[in-house]
């Protein structure tokens, strides 16, 4: 019998050697007490959250969860349904409606994750001849759902916006094309040019989807995303976005303005088959969507937050993935994956979590110590996190 | 119609700023196996082999090329 998972053998290998010089294993951790969206309890330990994408901290806000209570009073535990058959519930339609009026779009459709919103959208849209031209360093959310679907996969170098058109204009001009591209990148933190880009796929005829997972409720003058930011929102067909991370629940979205978008009930599979999300979700989101378009003071401390961060760290002198604070998503660089792991465990144990990113998420094989800021982070722990930083890095070797 | 000797040096050429290890190039190299490239390097190298050709390789295309041989039939394919 050949077993099927020896496959996996050089990464179990990979795993064991890292365990054995002795660092903690960095993707089992579990957090025992959640006190806010910027404190948890680690290994009984009070830490400091620096790694959730709880950009907005809406995941304790109080009206949020009021009207999550309530639906769980009033509409039970769960749908048991798809969509489409006994799973669409009033929190559903009035989330949709909340998106509708945030995007200031015609259409909305909520998914039980943001990884499904892409898996079906991309899949869906793009069938057998056409094309989809992607950013190299695209979630795998975004790559997935191509697999999933029968289009030819164009890839380009990331953010490169010459790369794009070359490839746009070598494609037959008659052939359905879907230029797939994200406002902020989340390993690095960096904003695409998507002005440009949206200009040169126009041209070339392409429908164009925007992934905003990053960037809903701070950036653009709304809060609706970098494609806002720069001025371009009604060029984009198809805004995909997440409730995981400033929306501070879990769940998927599409917002678009296409006239037929609506059919995408009936013929997106990861839509139809699966269950929708449970009623305290979807009123829980509803409510924190509506507070997301009223905050601009709390936009505004978060991105001081970021820009602190930012240069704090690199007076520290260590590397980072922008040359300036582009969003919430500050990137160390470590210099390679046992220094990182060795970091990472030293930042914890000084009552500081960040993500441990490495190959094949990162880009350039690249191994990161991912930092996400909070509106909720005073600027008392921000600067504790500068000294955690610092004591960590230098008991490291790493400045 | 590109002669295949043709095709094979002119990709042969393009292939050698990558050949880290010199290895000895033939129809039968293998990109993954025998020139040992990450994807980084495969993503550069068919950026290349496009911009040389005017061509576009999906993904799709690319993950049925395994060695140079492979490489040279779907260039010709594509620019025949």
């Amino acid at each position: 019998m050949t077993d099927l998972f020896s496959k996996f053998d050089a990464l179990i290998a990979q795993r064991e050697g890292l365990l054995a010089t002795g660092v903690k294993d960095p993707f089992s951790l579990v957090m025992e007490e959640v006190k806010s969206p910027t404190v948890a309890v680690c290994n009984g330990k009070e830490t400091i959250l620096l790694g959730t994408y709880n950009y907005m901290g809406m995941t304790f806000d109080d009206d949020v969860i009021a009207a999550g209570k309530k639906a769980l009073d009033e509409f039970g535990a769960g749908t048991t349904g798809s969509r489409v058959l006994n799973g669409t519930f009033q929190g559903h339609k009035e989330c949709e409606d909340a998106l509708k009026e945030f995007y200031d779009m015609k259409h909305a459709m909520v998914f039980s994750t943001g990884y499904q919103a892409n898996l079906g959208i991309i899949s869906t849209i793009a069938g057998k001849g056409d094309y989809i031209i992607l950013d190299i360093d695209s979630h795998a959310s975004i790559y997935d759902g191509c697999k999933m679907g029968d289009a030819e996969i164009v890839a380009f170098r990331h953010n490169d916006v010459e790369a794009l058109e070359k490839r746009l204009k070598r494609l037959p001009a008659e052939a359905g094309k879907l230029v797939v591209l994200e406002g902020v990148y989340s390993m690095l933190g960096d904003v695409a040019p998507l002005k440009e880009m949206i200009r040169v796929s126009k041209e070339a005829g392409a429908m164009v989807l925007v992934d905003e997972a990053h960037s809903m409720g701070f950036i653009g003058e709304n809060g609706r995303g970098v494609a806002e930011e720069q001025g371009v929102l009604d060029d984009v067909d198809f805004v995909i976005g997440t409730f995981s991370k400033s929306v501070g629940t879990v769940g998927g979205f599409c917002v678009s303005n296409h006239p037929k978008f609506e059919i995408m009930r009936l013929v997106c599979r990861p839509y139809v088959f699966t269950a929708s999300l449970p009623p305290a979700v979807v009123a829980c989101s509803a409510t924190s969507i509506r507070k997301l378009m009223h905050n601009s003071n709390k936009r505004a401390h978060l991105w001081e937050n970021s820009k602190t961060l930012h240069k704090g760290l690199r007076d520290l002198g260590f590397q980072l993935g922008t040359p300036e604070a582009q969003s919430a998503i500050i990137a160390v660089i470590m210099p390679d994956l046992e220094k990182g792991a060795a970091m990472w465990e030293a930042l914890l144990a000084n009552g500081l979590y960040v993500n441990l990113a490495r190959p094949p998420a990162t880009p350039a094989g690249m191994t990161l110590l991912r930092c996400s800021l909070c509106a909720e982070h005073t600027s008392e722990q921000v600067s504790d996190i500068l000294d955690r930083f610092e004591r960590a890095g230098k008991a490291v070797g790493i400045i | 119609m590109t002669d295949r000797n043709e095709m094979f040096d002119r990709l042969k050429d393009l292939i050698e700023p990558f050949n880290k290890k010199e290895v000895d190039v033939t129809e039968a190299t293998t990109f993954a196996g025998d020139l040992e490239w990450d994807s980084l390097t495969v993503m550069d190298f068919v950026a290349e082999v496009e911009d040389s050709f005017d061509i576009v390789i999906s993904m799709n295309l690319q993950a049925e090329i395994e060695n140079v041989g492979h490489l040279v039939d779907a260039v010709k394919k594509l620019t025949d």
